[in-house]
């Protein structure tokens, strides 16, 4: 018997390997329909999409962008210069070292989709398109046009695998299927950059400083969107835009130059980030600023128990709890047991100290257990100390924790004679309540995260990573595992303690709801391993980066409601299907994942 | 004078299943002493109940006049006793160099160790040459050589190789067993188990063959090489 091994190829596919778009139009005017899509798109956003100033964000006037035209203009913008870049315009080399078609289909889609997402918005949320100005229909049609040319751009198809002639149809369609999955993610594909020429240090830095600024520009936009509208609107046009310059090869370049400047970009992230409050009008914002540092700070504690010695805690929020605990019974509280009033140093000593000594109690009996465990014993401590809060009222046992009341009115911090409980006025900048606790914690995570990096790099740090990638060998290299083991969890466990002891300032109150496994405000255990894991596991900006996300996309995104942690799991679902590395990969992490990707030439210890 | 390492009627168990059934034997300082024998005669699960990776049921191991029965893995690697696991065990995601100074985990003079690894790189120049790629890009040949750098890299007093040619090229195997030579030239004493009976036995001062648990022939390793019943069973030879 002879077996077919090339199926019958039907005339109006082109052939394989050739070049050739997802859509049949020739290749000049798919360019010029792409980046000219791009130029009217900006100039539509200066027209007015709608009558009313019903629809949030007031799109009602002429030559003046406002809300998710902004939005729209900066994709535009976007697919405009890369449109350009591919023409080979002079001077626009650098945007695309790896080359510009994919991300200017990426910019067209972050474009067409955001747009189109404002246009329905509009229509349904005022009944209809009639509400529509003729900017709104000139919008739709523009970014409709740029984004059929730029998926008729050609690429390089990739050959299908022969199939069993004798398949069942079930087989044919889920091998047509996965052929046509190929061809889409193919045509997204970018080439392999080329090397750009390196600059000298001092303009490296000015970039680092402009990568930085734009961080901070991008962070403050979404913290501040004041509606769902635009929230959606950023993440649509921020996610894509990301995409399409990690395709150009840009996220790439940018990561070498940080790298070679590893701690002036930590410590100019560190000053962006200082800047923060002094961008915000009021203390509002700078509420949901704080929250996220105390996230992140945990997550980045975290991240040296689950991503350097990859021990699986599923407990962790409790050393925030005892850490915020600590520094509330000691803090002068009238709900406090406990008639003292420590300065600010000796809470955070206290606090740090309770967790230390929780840590090493808890750890002590369950690291002799590997895995699964392992996760499941942190898991049963970690609602033993929120249960235990709950008891220790007086009645069902020693007056300790005030019960399910919790210890409240935890009263303000002073510091130095500084009171952070009140606004500030500096450099005529008012910084209120919040803002003052931001800039408390910002110095908690800079000292979480020099932790993080001096002993990731350190020999103790080389003995994490030997008990998680092959505790056989590590043992005999002479490390002892269970003393390795349990100092990361230590230390793990100190830095939790150490952001509790402001959280207990920042809420006024600590209760042990604060503190579960799961539920829908983070920080809880689930979130903050989800944050790691989603960032990045064994990196410093991954944990950073996951729970801003975290933090943010519940907190703006309301009206998902009950819904938000089913969004959240099939979020996180997909990422581990599409990117089990994390947002922000750690080196090492992706050899693991990516076996038949290239290997680095030179690994980093603790990754980005 | 007394020997290194004496190991009297050691016997290990997994669970009710005897692997080793009391052996014995010692290694001299300077030595290079083999142990041989076919797949499941007890000479890995020998060598792990030395560092104390598996303990044992009963028996005497004394390492430089010490009983090591009680010491904890970790502890007898600082008593000079190195191990290289058999399947070489490396940390493929950690750099060259990391692995090295993995294995100097224990020592503390910086100097001594930056030594230690500019010797591991003349030793082998190919991880000298690739130091800070990860570990899991080397060939199989250049992993067994970072396992064996990575050994030395505790100065031990003995140095272990379970099964170095395993899985290797001849030529691989040649270079790695010129490296024994070498390392045995310069005074480590070696103790080396081996399934290629000819490459181990050529280079070794003393011999023991193993069969399911038992050292069953003992000699020096010219007359195990010519020994009928070791050529017959090992070396192929009828």
């Amino acid at each position: 018997m002879t077996t077919q091994t090339t199926p019958p190829k039907s005339p109006d596919i082109p052939a394989a390997g050739a070049p050739a778009g997802l859509i049949g139009i020739p290749e000049r005017i798919a360019r010029a329909l792409a980046t000219g899509g791009g130029v009217l798109a900006v100039v539509s956003t200066f027209l007015a999409w709608t009558w009313t100033d019903e629809f949030p964000g007031d799109l009602t006037f002429y030559g003046y962008p406002g809300g998710l035209q902004v939005l729209v203009l900066i994709g535009g913008a976007l697919t405009a210069l890369f449109g350009l870049a591919t023409y080979g315009v002079k001077g626009l080399g650098w945007l695309t070292p790896a080359g510009g078609d994919a991300a200017l289909k990426l910019t067209s889609l972050a474009t067409f989709a955001t747009a189109w997402y404002t246009v329905l918005a509009i229509s349904f949320r005022l009944g209809g398109v009639v509400n529509l100005e003729p900017g709104g229909y000139v919008v739709a049609v523009v970014t409709l046009a740029g984004v059929l040319g730029a998926l008729a751009l050609p690429f390089e198809r990739p050959e299908p695998d022969p199939i069993d002639p004798e398949a069942s149809r079930g087989e044919r369609f889920r091998h047509d299927a996965a052929h046509g999955w190929h061809v889409v993610k193919a045509s997204f594909a970018a080439g392999t950059p080329r090397p750009l020429r390196r600059l000298p240090a001092s303009l490296e830095i000015l970039v680092i400083v402009g990568i930085l600024a734009v961080c901070l520009l991008v962070f403050t936009y979404g913290i501040g969107t004041e509606y769902d509208e635009l929230f959606i609107g950023f993440l649509i046009t921020a996610g894509f835009c990301f995409a399409a310059l990690h395709k150009a090869g840009l996220i790439a370049h940018a990561t070498r130059i940080t790298a070679r400047h590893q701690n002036i970009t930590i410590c100019g992230a560190f000053v962006a980030a200082a800047c923060f409050p002094f961008t915000q009008t009021d203390d509002q914002y700078a509420t949901i600023g704080v929250y996220i540092l105390i996230f992140a700070t945990v997550a980045l504690g975290l991240n040296i128990v689950v991503g350097l010695a990859g021990l699986l805690d599923l407990g962790y929020v409790a050393f925030l709890g005892v850490g915020a605990y600590a520094a509330a019974l000691v803090s002068g509280s009238p709900s406090s047991p406990f008639d003292v009033h420590f300065p600010f140093w000796a809470a955070v000593l206290v606090g740090a100290l309770a967790s230390l000594v929780f840590g090493v109690l808890i750890g002590a009996p369950t690291l002799r257990l590997r895995g699964d465990y392992l996760a499941i014993v942190t898991l049963g401590f970690g609602e033993i100390f929120r249960i235990a809060a709950n008891n220790l009222d007086g009645t069902s046992g020693p007056d300790l924790t005030n019960g399910s009341n919790g210890v409240s009115s935890v009263p303000d911090l002073e510091i130095l004679g500084f009171d952070l409980g009140v606004h500030h006025v500096i450099g005529g900048v008012t910084i209120g309540r919040f803002a003052n606790y931001f800039f408390l914690m910002l110095l908690i995570t800079a000292v979480v995260v020099l932790v993080f990096r001096r002993s990731g790099d350190s020999r103790i740090g080389r003995a994490w990573v030997a008990i998680r990638e092959d505790e056989t060998a590590a043992l005999a290299m002479g490390i002892h595992g269970f003393r390795v083991k349990l100092i990361a969890f230590a230390v793990g466990a100190t830095l939790a303690g150490l952001a509790g002891t402001v959280q207990a300032h920042v809420t006024y109150t600590v209760t042990p709801e604060q503190y579960l496994f799961a539920g829908a405000i983070p920080p809880n255990s689930a979130f903050l391993l989800a944050a790691v894991v989603l960032g990045g596991m064994g990196t410093i900006g991954g944990p950073l980066i996951g729970a801003a996300l975290l933090f943010l996309i519940p907190n703006k995104l309301q009206f998902l409601g009950n819904y938000q942690l089913f969004a959240f799991g099939l979020a996180l679902v997909l990422l581990m299907r599409f990117r089990p590395e994390g947002l922000v990969p750690n080196r090492r992490r992706q050899l693991e994942f990516h076996e038949e990707a290239a290997a680095p030439d030179v690994l980093s210890k603790t990754g980005a | 004078m007394t020997a290194l390492l004496e190991v009297e009627d050691l016997r290990v168990a997994y669970g009710k299943i005897q692997a080793v059934k009391g052996i014995s034997f010692t290694v001299d300082a300077g030595e290079v002493v083999t142990l041989i024998g076919t797949n499941g005669a007890g000479k890995t699960t020998t060598l792990r109940t030395l560092s104390g990776l598996l303990k044992p049921v009963g028996g005497q191991i004394r390492f430089r006049g010490k009983s090591l029965k009680k010491i904890p893995a970790h502890e007898i690697v600082s008593l000079g006793l190195a191990h290289s696991p058999e399947g070489r065990h490396i940390f493929p995601r950690m750099s060259i160099e990391d692995n090295l100074r993995l294995g100097a985990f224990l020592r503390s003079d910086k100097a001594g160790i930056e030594k230690d690894i500019q010797r591991a790189y003349g030793l082998f120049p190919i991880l000298g040459e690739r130091r800070k790629q990860a570990a899991g890009t080397l060939s199989g040949g250049e992993q067994q050589m970072l396992a064996m750098g990575r050994a030395l890299m505790s100065q031990p007093q003995l140095l272990m190789l379970d099964e170095p040619s395993m899985g290797l090229s001849p030529i691989m195997m040649q270079k790695i067993m010129a490296t024994i030579a070498e390392l045995k030239e310069q005074g480590t004493t070696i103790l080396l188990v081996e399934q290629n009976a000819q490459a181990a036995l050529s280079l070794a001062d003393q011999g023991h063959v193993m069969e399911v648990g038992n050292i069953v022939l003992s000699g020096s390793g010219r007359e195990l090489l010519h020994d009928e019943s070791v050529r017959k069973a090992y070396l192929g030879e009828d």
